[in-house]
């Protein structure tokens, strides 16, 4: 069970109390962008061994949507943030640097 | 290979069963094969048998990480059924439950195929009309199934409850050739028949590296050693992205938990597989007795072949609902596997950029019906570039917009 922060309303609670939203930092791409661009926004993923950058919504609290770091091989969560970004904070970048030197997900590491 | 018989059986029980050979060969790798199949779940093991069997491609290595048959070939509910709204899924699961019927009888090895029938319930009134669609299309596409009223549900299974406050039952697609089989019997009656054929098995041999030259596969680096191919296929369900990175292409998939768990074993019950979709359960009884409970999938990435304690309990209070017998039954052991999903909820079987690589993936949360048809499709695609049975899952159709939309019509429970 997965236990995350939500940092819209501060709220700490399990996973049945959230919905995930899959990937985060998705460029998105509309109807005049080439069909590799819209491919890759529309299906491609990264689906790590490992860091996983991804979006969570607080379903059955405050309704907002926030961002995770979490790991996919050992299910532990390095960290929430704000959903009003574009990357990874640094903070979270650092704490996520610490437990697994030498991760990436695209540009960011 | 010593076939197994009534008549062995009984020259083996006159000797203490001392004659039992190996049911497949241990062997080290070879420096060179023409075809290396990575993966022996059921997947990868049909996929080399029907090489050799229907194209006489024998020289063939089938690479696997942990053990045979050990990932999601392991841990799924073994139903087997082709009730597919769209025409290619049809074909191919049509084919692969076709397959199951002489699977025993061809590889000299019981599956214990079960065609005991399956039931999709309809528990909404959307449900109603979306299996109504689906029994029309099958009609038209020669698959045997047929909608059904709700007494003859309770025909078929008297323990349902019909009235449930929240889910009645409105109705099923029955198929009545659908059923189950030993999930584990199927991959070893493949090994074993692949070993027969000179192919070699490699168990506990992890693919590090896929060695390219000027865009085409040279081989593979392995914790065993390199191992040089002229053909690679990439058979292993949740990692596939793993590999698809190794051999430098993406793929547009993300692996989730997928679990399951048993009851404790009592008197028979229940001699049809049932699903309940709108409650994301799925229920049958084993030869054991056993109640085997398939539930959802969590709604995150996740690699630890494990789910999430509140979906088992999400699946179990449903299925309460509709069978009030299970409430009284205390459950023996819960697992998780972990399943690649599509953005269209239906497979890739593919060509890929790198030449002389294909790729087998995608099967989702259904891929054990699909074992024989994927492997005869796989093996076809492989020896001769294209089959009638993989062009319309080419991982080209999600830049073509070309989708096999399984989501709406099936894609919550397979």
């Amino acid at each position: 069970m997965l236990i995350l922060n939500c940092p819209c309303c501060g709220v700490t609670a399990e996973e049945t109390e959230f919905h995930a939203g899959g990937e985060a930092h998705l460029k998105r791409f509309g109807p005049d962008s080439s069909k590799e661009d819209f491919e890759n926004y529309m299906f491609m993923r990264q689906n790590p061994k490992g860091v996983h950058l991804e979006r969570w919504r607080h379903n059955n609290g405050c309704g907002k949507w926030f961002h995770a770091a979490r790991c996919t091989m050992t299910l532990e969560v390095f960290g929430t943030y704000s959903a009003q970004t574009y990357e990874p904070p640094k903070e979270i970048c650092d704490l996520i640097s610490a437990k697994r030197p030498g991760w990436s997900w695209g540009a960011f590491s | 290979m010593k076939r197994y018989s009534a008549f062995a059986i009984a020259r083996e029980a006159t000797r203490y069963h001392s004659g039992w050979e190996r049911a497949w060969r241990a062997p080290e790798p070879k420096t060179k094969y023409d075809a290396i199949i990575i993966g022996a779940g059921g997947h990868g093991l049909a996929t080399a048998y029907y090489l050799g069997k229907n194209f006489g491609i024998t020289n063939v290595a089938i690479i696997e990480k942990g053990w045979l048959g050990g990932g999601n070939t392991g841990r799924n509910t073994t139903i087997i059924r082709s009730n597919y709204l769209q025409d290619p899924s049809a074909a191919i699961y049509e084919k692969s439950r076709s397959l199951y019927e002489t699977m025993s009888q061809d590889l000299n090895y019981n599956v214990m195929f079960s065609p005991r029938g399956v039931i999709m319930l309809a528990q909404t009134h959307h449900e109603v009309r979306g299996y109504q669609r689906t029994a029309h299309a099958n009609a038209l596409q020669g698959v045997p199934t047929e909608w059904i009223n709700p007494q003859r549900v309770k025909e078929l299974c008297p323990i349902i409850n019909l009235e449930g406050p929240r889910y009645p039952v409105l109705g099923g697609l029955w198929q009545a050739r659908g059923g189950t089989a030993r999930h584990d019997a199927v991959a070893w009656g493949y090994a074993r028949a692949c070993s027969d054929m000179g192919m070699d098995v490699i168990q506990q041999c992890e693919v590090t590296n896929i060695r390219r030259e000027g865009g085409k596969v040279v081989g593979v680096d392995t914790t065993k050693g390199a191992i040089d191919c002229d053909k690679l296929g990439i058979v292993v369900a949740g990692h596939s992205g793993d590999l698809a990175n190794m051999a430098g292409f993406r793929l547009p998939l993300e692996s989730v938990a997928l679990q399951a768990l048993v009851s404790e074993p009592i008197k028979p019950a229940m001699d049809v597989v049932i699903m309940a979709n709108t409650v994301h359960g799925y229920l049958s009884q084993s030869d054991k007795g056993e109640m085997v409970i398939g539930g959802g999938t969590d709604g995150y990435n996740n690699y630890t072949q494990r789910g999430s304690f509140h979906h088992v309990e999400e699946t179990v209070r449903a299925l309460n609902e509709t069978f009030p017998m299970l409430s009284r039954l205390k459950m023996l052991r819960q697992w998780g596997g972990i399943v690649d999903v599509t953005g269209d909820r239906s497979p890739i079987l593919s060509k890929t950029p790198v030449d002389g690589v294909f790729i087998n993936c995608g099967w989702g949360t259904g891929g054990f019906k699909a074992i024989p048809g994927s492997g005869w499709a796989m093996a076809e695609l492989m020896a001769k570039g294209h089959s009638p049975l993989t062009d319309e899952f080419g991982m080209e159709r999600f830049i073509e917009g070309r989708f096999i939309d399984e989501s709406v019509a099936a894609g919550v429970a397979h």
